[in-house]
């Protein structure tokens, strides 16, 4: 049982806090929103060079071998700084999609431009009718020789307007909701058929609607078995909550600070406010609320690499419960601490509490999560 | 980072249960399980069982009968003991008044009292709050007048939890009162039985004895029986209330209530559906066990940072194992409560001393009958051991700097 960071641990987070300290303040962040893909280039390209689009993969396919704590450091400061570059996308999601689904070929093929900082990934999955159910795809993939022929409409695609390929999921087989007949298949983003229309979301960040019309794909960019790619999906999807745990806690963390600190400075009734005790019970029920979710962000993280799905299922929607309720708690709170200077867009109290909101939402909220805690029989072992 | 036990600790917590369920006699397993109260015998049996084992005083130092285990092992040890369930080591001895005296104690007081805490030969009880000194404790009042070898005690002590069993009582008394409150306060040890001590009980709301006002009146305590220095008795308090600090959080104990609602409620039904599968309470048990996973990593997180903590320096990040564990350990009572539904009416209040199956049938299913006390009784958890919101005020100040 141990808290600590390794050394190299430790070298990480000094490195990528020190980045994010030096070019990513909230005036930064402005700047690099303002960018033509909603976020900077130029940040995507020093994450390269720092060897962050390097951390969860096996130093053979040119990564750094890390696993979930070095996903955690990373996360926890994004959070900390609301970077906006397609992280989640690129490095977690379709990352993920390659480590557990790839062939050694398509490893070989992919992943030195991803690592690199050359190519960006988004991963096509949710569609209209789906809300959180992973299984429920109608998007279809029909075999044309060879390859496959993709057919359908893919919504909410986490930077799916910049992304230069996508990893589509689609039905080969059985009907919309069945768990079995997924595939999934690596499409690059101006192939002919694929349209796509990119907006920006609450949070600052970006996505699209993807339309597929007669996308042919060549057999080499399947990924896995094309009927049975639930597992890996799940898989990382588990895997990416447990990164936006730490996300949200680097936010939380950031938003209690900047909150406490406004209470220590900010002077009505000839005091600092900080000296009411109303107010002073309100920060620390929000400090209670971050640290039970820097508890369960932990759990996550040690839980996100588990073979058994059961167990790590729990654990994951464990967590996202925990992220989800102390989330309002904590957001709600900075913002009505700061009173009115909470609700503009010049100040960055209200940017962290977007963000949190926005990350309840993704891959199922607080009550989604929490039946699926209560249909797996709980997480106190019986 | 490693967030995993070790195996040589999972090893040990395989020990430490193998023992418990070898040597718990189950007539008080059992009364354990179904949530009555031990009684004075009970605890006595099993302390001195564990003694036997030389697990009484695990958090001790070594000399006097500490197991020396890592602050991990600690946790392991009471996390196992809440979860079998098995009764705690009386509280006053073991957590609170042995480690004062084996740290500020003489030596003719270690010899005295320790080896008769460890083993329970004698029952203490605490003697702090007063009527009006609750979470402003150093504004107490009961004062001590040396005359002699001896000071003269007189004043009023309350909440005094089973004083009724008690051989001592450990007091903080005012033996300074031209100085601030803090520096004018002394730690007597003091004998029951000793002329001019009277105890009344207080009936709580489950009808339970458990607490007590006790009354001091020209009561003669010895010199030799104070511990430490005179009027550096505050000192000796915040080092007694950072240990309790350490174990407040019960997971164990909640752990162990969630097991227990989860047979219950199994058992019960809402037409033919068990209640458990009723999609409301099934949430409302999630979610529930949810806070406590939470605050198990979050207890987990203290005692890993513990290993480096000066002893007796309590981490203020215990306020909130204090808050969280008691508003988990409540919320266990409540979902008690819903699970025997109109069986929380009978009121049949528990003869302390007497064995539980008693003569008389039960009202409704057997299990229902603590369901409404230990509710009503454990709403001492958040206002006892400094109030939910004297934790917030420490939160506030220590943590946040506010």
């Amino acid at each position: 049982m141990d808290f600590d960071l390794s050394e190299e641990q430790s070298l990480l987070k000094d490195s990528v806090e020190r980045l994010l300290a030096d070019r990513y303040d909230f005036e930064a962040r402005k700047r690099h929103g303002r960018g033509p893909h909603g976020y900077a280039r130029e940040m995507w390209q020093a994450y390269a060079e720092q060897g962050l689009l390097a951390v969860p993969f096996a130093e053979e396919d040119g990564g750094i071998g890390g696993g979930p704590v070095e996903t955690m450091i990373v996360m926890e400061a994004f959070g900390g700084a609301l970077v906006l570059e397609p992280y989640l996308a690129t490095v977690v999601l379709a990352g993920g999609l390659i480590r557990h689904a790839a062939s050694a070929e398509q490893r070989a093929a992919w992943l030195p431009g991803l690592i690199g900082g050359e190519t960006t990934y988004a991963f096509a999955h949710a569609e209209r009718q789906a809300r959180y159910d992973l299984a429920d795809v109608g998007v279809s993939a029909r075999r044309d020789g060879e390859g496959w022929i993709l057919e359908g409409e893919k919504s909410l695609v986490l930077h799916g307007d910049s992304a230069e390929r996508l990893i589509v999921s689609a039905r080969t087989a059985g009907s919309r909701r069945d768990a079995n007949g997924l595939g999934l298949f690596v499409v690059e983003a101006n192939a002919p058929g694929v349209s796509r229309r990119g907006y920006p979301t609450q949070d600052g960040q970006r996505a699209a609607e993807v339309s597929l019309s007669s996308v042919r794909v060549g057999p080499d960019d399947v990924l896995g078995t094309p009927e049975g790619a639930l597992p890996a999906i799940e898989r990382v999807v588990d895997e990416a909550i447990a990164a936006l745990c730490a996300e949200a806690v680097g936010a939380m963390d950031r938003m209690h600070r900047l909150t406490v600190e406004y209470l220590k400075t900010r002077k009505q009734f000839g005091t600092h406010i900080g000296a009411f005790q109303v107010l002073q019970h309100r920060a620390a029920d929000m400090f209670i609320a971050l640290e039970q979710a820097r508890s369960m962000a932990f759990l996550a993280t040690m839980m996100a690499g588990e073979e058994d799905a059961r167990e790590r299922t729990r654990a994951i929607s464990g967590a996202k419960v925990q992220i989800g309720r102390s989330g309002r708690i904590v957001g709600q709170g900075a913002v009505q601490l700061h009173g009115g200077v909470g609700v503009t867009m010049e100040y960055s109290v209200g940017h962290y509490f977007k963000r949190v909101t926005m990350i309840d939402a993704l891959f199922g909220d607080a009550d989604h999560h929490l039946a699926r805690v209560a249909r797996l029989g709980g997480l106190i072992a019986a | 980072m490693d967030l995993r036990f070790t195996p040589e600790e999972r090893a040990f917590r395989e020990e430490v249960r193998g023992f418990f369920k070898e040597n718990l006699p189950e007539d008080i397993r059992r009364k354990m399980v179904d949530g009555h109260h031990p009684s004075k015998q009970d605890i006595v049996t099993w302390q001195r069982i564990l003694n036997r084992k030389g697990w009484a005083v695990p958090n001790w130092p070594v000399e006097w009968g500490g197991t020396g285990w890592d602050p991990v092992r600690q946790y392991i040890f009471l996390d196992e003991l809440q979860s079998f369930p098995a009764p705690s080591p009386l509280q006053f001895g073991v957590y609170m008044v042995g480690p004062v005296i084996a740290q500020f104690g003489s030596s003719e007081q270690k010899q005295r009292f320790l080896p008769r805490i460890a083993n329970l030969d004698d029952w203490w009880c605490q003697g702090f709050s007063e009527p009006g000194a609750g979470s402003d404790l150093a504004s107490l009042k009961t004062k001590a007048v040396r005359e002699g070898d001896h000071y003269v005690v007189n004043g009023q002590k309350t909440w005094t939890t089973l004083a009724q069993h008690a051989d001592w009582i450990f007091c903080l008394v005012r033996t300074d009162s031209s100085v601030k409150k803090q520096e004018g306060i002394t730690f007597l040890l003091i004998d029951m039985k000793t002329p001019g001590i009277t105890v009344r009980p207080i009936q709580t709301l489950d009808g339970g004895h458990e607490v007590n006002e006790v009354f001091f009146d020209d009561v003669k305590v010895p010199v030799e029986n104070r511990v430490g220095q005179e009027n550096k008795g505050w000192d000796y308090a915040k080092f007694l209330l950072g240990n309790e600090r350490t174990n407040i959080a019960r997971v164990g104990v909640s752990k162990q209530r969630i097991r227990r609602l989860k047979e219950l409620a199994a058992i019960e039904r809402v037409g033919d559906v068990p209640l458990i599968e009723t999609p409301r309470f099934a949430e409302k048990l999630a979610a529930l066990e949810i806070e406590l996973k939470a605050l198990e990593m979050t207890q987990l997180r203290v005692v890993a940072a513990e290993r480096t903590r000066e002893k007796g320096k309590p981490d203020p990040a215990s306020s909130i194992l204090k808050i969280k564990g008691s508003e988990i350990q409540q919320a266990t009572t409540e979902l008690l409560l819903d699970v025997v539904g109109p069986y929380a009416l009978p009121y049949l209040p528990e003869d302390e001393e007497a064995d539980h199956g008693s003569n008389e049938p039960p009202i409704g299913p057997d299990w229902a009958g603590p369901a409404a006390p230990t509710y009503f009784n454990w709403r001492k958890i958040s206002i006892y051991g400094g109030s939910n919101e004297i934790q917030k005020n420490i939160i506030a100040k220590a943590i946040l700097g506010l």
